[in-house]
């Protein structure tokens, strides 16, 4: 019997076997920021375990709150930057270099094919775009993650998402994860491992894969995962290039952890994408997702283009396409939030910040911001928000208001209407 | 250990999720006592009678904590006295966050909670580790055998994981 991906991960860092069930695994990137580590930190502190296992491999950035809002985040900041410069923890980012987590590490070539990643933070799935086993985990598993570099799983199961047909103009990656996540429900991939492959993804760029993987949870997949293949190895090159002789070698090499075909699989799906129209969320689930056509004419008060699902330069390219030379609707507040300084900086040498800043947008610095209802753009009860994010709960961006989740497309051109709009008339 | 039982809380619906248990904004909090007044704030279910006080489980539907990984949410069940939950099925990150602080996350079938939920209010529930057994006093006296898989039972035996690892790795 063959092996998914994922089985070959845990059989490559297997640590123990506590039970039948569960398994210990070694941990190659324990990543952190400052909302969820403070309290890991103050409770190693207070039982006199401040020690990290390796500085080397914890990753640790400032990006929820960014810069703080007021002396409660400012103190979760100093929690953290205290705690990485005490234990001179090398790849620490703060205010001027800081990003969205699941941005910024993939970017600082972190992420690897074959690696086990965890975070306090449910969207580190996203990471399985390179190939690797990334899970979201609570404090407590921080904590050992930190202390020990070790993290405890139940085996997961593996579900074949595979995606075929030619994805339409105007329909992306976004639209094809919320039309899955529609399909499968918001517990449908529970305890499970989603494994996107086929043609269409095998032609997404890495963004377009972090975007797919980023919403595995809202599935209620442990994580999202990719091939390792040609377009893995080209984003990783400057990276690793020391270490191999030419792009093919790469290829080649990361193959080793690709599913073999006749490996055993928890179910295996195919959707053809052919057809598929843009999709927005209506409600305050995930799954509650229609086709952009049936929410045509909902007003909104807010546009937000950022985070971790949709903050990246593809995204941006795709959004000033259609906001060039258009104004955002007299009712509607534009809000941009760049992922991170690199794409920030990208996307100022390409003219697209101009053209964001023309059409009327607030441009802030990369943060998550208002995509957790904590700061940049908070909500009023009864407004509405067009985001590019992931998550649509009630209360979400502030309380009492109301997400509608969809591409960086439908969101600029729901900007410049001022209602939801099918942006395949203004691409 | 930390002790497991006493009257329940019945939360009918499913999906709620961690920003309906503790919502984001006390995220800011450092010290899991000051979450405790917060407890469930923004969940709107009818009928709900949020007795939290007394409360010392929990029994609600499928898929119970999705949402974001805060531990927040176990801790906020946790400083209220509420070690248990009883649900059809968890998000997985909520459950492993329940064994990883010593408490216990019970799943039963949709018909045993059916069969719980048709008692409603003034029913305490006591939970029996070694037997893997739950007695519910309502109207009647019933009794659930549940699973508990070995290394789980070892976690909330320890006291919860970071115990567990330091002993062991
Ligand atoms: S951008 Fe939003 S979803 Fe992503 S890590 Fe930040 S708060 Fe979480």
């Amino acid at each position: 019997m063959g092996k998914t991906i994922t089985e070959k991960i845990f059989a490559s860092h297997l640590r123990d076997k506590p039970s039948a069930e569960n398994v210990v695994l070694d941990i190659d990137v324990v990543m952190c920021h400052e909302i969820t580590t403070p309290i890991a930190i103050n409770d190693l502190v207070e039982r006199g375990m401040d020690r990290v296992f390796d500085r080397t491999k914890i990753k640790a950035v400032i990006d929820h709150v960014t810069p703080s809002k007021d002396s409660k985040t400012a103190t979760q900041a100093k929690i953290l930057r205290d705690w990485a410069r005490r234990h001179e923890i090398v790849d620490f980012f703060d205010i001027g270099s800081n990003g969205v987590c699941h941005a910024l590490f993939p970017e600082k070539g972190f992420i690897r094919p074959g690696y086990t990643v965890i975070m306090g933070d449910s969207h580190t799935c996203t990471h399985g775009a390179f190939g690797a086993f990334a899970a979201g985990i609570g404090t407590t598993d921080l904590e050992v993650g930190i202390l020990k570099g070790v993290c405890s799983f139940r085996m997961p199961q593996t579900m074949k998402i595979e995606i075929i047909g030619l994805l339409p103009d105007g329909v992306f990656a976004k639209d094809v994860i919320l039309y899955i996540i529609k399909e499968l429900t918001v517990n449908g991939a529970t305890d499970k491992v989603m494994e996107f492959c086929g043609p269409v993804v095998e032609q997404m760029s890495m963004e377009a894969r972090m975007t797919l993987c980023n919403m595995a949870i809202e599935a209620g997949a442990t994580c999202g995962v990719c091939m390792p293949d040609r377009v893995t190895a080209e984003y990783l090159w400057p990276f690793i290039s020391d270490d191999y002789v030419s792009i093919d070698a790469v290829v080649e090499d990361f193959s080793k952890w690709h599913s073999d075909s006749d490996a055993d699989y928890a179910a295996e799906l195919v959707f053809d994408v052919s057809s598929l129209v843009p999709q927005v969320t209506y409600g305050y689930k995930p799954d509650e997702v229609k086709d952009v056509m049936a929410m045509e004419g909902t007003p909104v008060d807010q546009v937000y283009m950022g985070s971790c699902t949709n903050g990246r330069i593809e995204d941006l390219r795709v959004a000033a396409a259609v906001l060039k030379g258009k104004k955002l609707a007299d009712s509607v507040r534009g809000i941009l939030s760049p992922a991170t300084p690199k794409i920030f900086s990208q996307a100022n040498e390409e003219g697209l910040i101009r053209i964001f800043m023309d059409a009327g947008f607030c441009v802030t610095n990369p943060t998550c911001g208002a995509c957790l209802g904590m700061s940049n753009g908070v909500l009023a009860s009864g407004e509405v928000c067009a985001s590019t994010t992931n998550r649509n709960f009630n209360g979400r961006m502030g309380k009492g208001g109301m997400v509608h989740l969809m591409s960086p497309a439908s969101a600029a051109a729901t900007a410049v209407e001022g209602v939801i709009t099918d942006p395949r008339k203004m691409i | 250990m930390k002790t497991f039982g006493g009257p329940a809380l019945f939360l009918d619906r499913s999906d709620i999720n961690t920003d309906e248990i503790i919502p984001a904004k006390y995220l800011t909090e450092n010290s899991k006592q000051a979450l405790k007044p917060f407890i469930l704030e923004d969940l709107k279910l009818p009928h709900f009678k949020s007795d939290i006080k007394n409360a010392r489980v929990i029994v609600t539907r499928g898929n119970f904590g999705c949402g974001s990984s805060r531990e927040h949410a176990v801790w906020v069940f946790e400083v209220n006295d509420i070690n248990v939950v009883i649900a059809e099925s968890f998000a997985r990150i909520f459950r492993q966050n329940m064994f990883n602080c010593g408490m216990l996350a019970i799943e039963l079938t949709r018909e045993e909670i059916d069969l719980i939920f048709a008692l409603v209010n003034d029913v305490t529930i006591s939970v029996d580790l070694d037997k893997k057994r739950l007695t519910v006093w309502g109207k009647e006296e019933i009794y659930f055998d549940f699973t508990l898989n070995s290394f789980d039972r070892d976690l909330v035996i320890a006291g919860g994981w970071l115990a567990y690892a330091d002993k062991n790795y």
